[in-house]
């Protein structure tokens, strides 16, 4: 199982816990755990990547085994201590405001 | 026994107001959806149960949320909102091509008669379409597309539809308002549009009297009668009799005739509404007084309503989708402020009270008669 961390206002959204655990199918890359979250809580659909691109929104990071993985091909398969379930994929709400 | 539903957006999430038809004491529930900006919250004339709401933000995006019980339980609607065609280019606040993106809902016009029918007017500015209850959502192109789209900017909050208008007699025909780019209507349902500013004129475009480029704050109308249009524009305040054919100034003798809403007594069409602003340089009330402004006369003349609003160190604002009426005998009216006051009154405006004076940043006030 895959473990998803989401950020406070998505879980609200989604009535999940902080975390949330996925079978995944195929490889575990970005694109993979968020076709599978979003197939597990539809209503999420187009919080976290843009609904018309599939592109990450701006303000949303992925950080994992303290690595941050925003920038990482979506398609790249994810570092192996996400894939045995040790540690979370988190989906970060970048800071900003006042 | 009649229920008075007032609607707020904030900045901050979504309240409901409510109070019995002698609206003198209220409930006040919120924050629905915390932290969220709600553009906008709106209720279905043809079944009161059935609320739609615009949330966002800019980390999570567009949502729609859809209530069947009067706002007590919410459930997320469709919230994909795909251009239905090539974008193209508007132009940027330098004058630049932009491409057209979406960005958030502002304003939802439910249908007067199908619940599950409702118009979305979007930033950048679009027209949707659901006729399923908010499941899925369709563009209605021809106005994206309309042949002045290309000279389209933005005002300071975005190039947004802000307005939908749908004629009370024959829904076929509609109005929208678009900031900076002004009135169009369409009579086919929206397939196809054309401007509708002829009388406008604006200082700061370069041609004042320009097809294109108004910046329209807000129209509205009585719905008894259809072909009356008022406008409260950028600066002037404006009423059209043929549909927004012609307009000509109706900003008379207020203090100021920039501003941002304006609205029309339930049952007096030539009652208006508006609250004047210093200028758009100072978004706050003329010598820190909080006047909402009423003509019994379709315009020109105008008279303060004061009692009951702060008259002294006052320097909010009141925002375009931030003024209704409800359908009362005693026509009520209510606004918000981006102070975060809900100001109501319960005789036609002559004298008011706070609902509730400390919420986020109001955005929208929306009412529902509730027999």
């Amino acid at each position: 199982m895959i473990r998803v961390v989401l950020p406070h206002h998505l879980r609200t959204l989604s009535g999940t816990g902080r975390e949330v655990c996925l079978e995944v199918e195929g490889d575990v890359t970005q694109r993979n755990v968020l076709d599978s979250l979003e197939a597990a809580y539809p209503m999420l659909r187009g919080t976290i990547r843009d609904p018309a691109t599939q592109r990450r929104r701006p303000f949303i990071r992925f950080f994992a085994c303290e690595e941050d993985l925003s920038h990482e091909s979506p398609d790249a398969v994810l570092p192996a201590r996400v894939l045995s379930g040790d540690e979370p994929l988190h989906v970060v709400g970048a800071m900003a405001g006042g | 026994m009649t229920v008075v539903r007032v609607l707020v957006g904030t900045q901050k999430g979504g309240f409901i107001l409510t109070s019995d038809g002698a609206r003198k004491d209220w409930k006040v529930e919120g924050p629905l959806f915390g932290g969220w900006e709600i553009y906008h919250m709106a209720g279905s004339p043809a079944d009161p149960d059935r609320i739609y709401t615009s949330q966002s933000t800019g980390w999570f995006g567009q949502l729609i949320q859809r209530s069947d019980d009067g706002g007590r339980t919410w459930n997320p609607a469709g919230n994909e909102f795909a251009y239905a065609s090539e974008t193209g280019t508007h132009q940027w606040y330098d004058g630049t091509p932009h491409p057209w993106e979406f960005a958030r809902v502002w304003h939802l016009e439910p249908s007067a008669t199908d619940p599950d029918t409702v118009y979305a007017g979007v930033e950048d500015a679009a027209l949707f379409k659901t006729t399923d209850g908010a499941a899925t959502w369709t563009e209605l192109p021809g106005l994206r597309t309309q042949d002045s789209g290309p000279k389209w900017q933005p005002g300071a909050g975005g190039m947004c539809v802000h307005t939908v208008l749908i004629d009370p007699v024959d829904p076929d025909r509609l109005h929208v308002a678009i900031s900076a780019a002004g009135v169009f209507r369409s009579d086919d349902e929206g397939k196809t549009w054309s401007p509708a500013n002829h009388g406008l004129h604006s200082e700061g475009i370069p041609e004042s009297e320009a097809e294109v480029g108004h910046c329209v704050h807000r129209i509205t109308r009585h719905p008894s009668r259809p072909d009356v249009l008022f406008m409260q524009k950028h600066w002037d305040v404006m009423r059209s009799d043929d549909r927004g054919g012609t307009w000509r100034e109706i900003s008379g003798n207020l203090p100021s005739d920039f501003g941002f809403p304006i609205a029309v007594h339930a049952h007096e069409p030539d009652t208006v509404y508006v609250v004047p602003i210093t200028s758009d340089s100072q978004h706050y009330p003329p010598e820190g007084k909080l006047r909402v402004y009423r003509s019994r006369t379709g315009g020109d003349e105008w008279e303060p309503l004061t009692k009951g609003l702060p008259q002294s160190d006052c320097y909010l604002n009141v925002l375009r989708d931030a003024m209704a009426v409800d359908d009362l005998d005693d026509c009520g009216l209510y606004f918000g402020t981006t102070g975060g006051q809900v100001y109501g009154s319960s005789d036609s405006g002559d004298t008011w009270a706070p609902i509730v004076r400390d919420l986020p940043r109001v955005l929208s006030v929306e009412v529902q008669t509730v027999p």
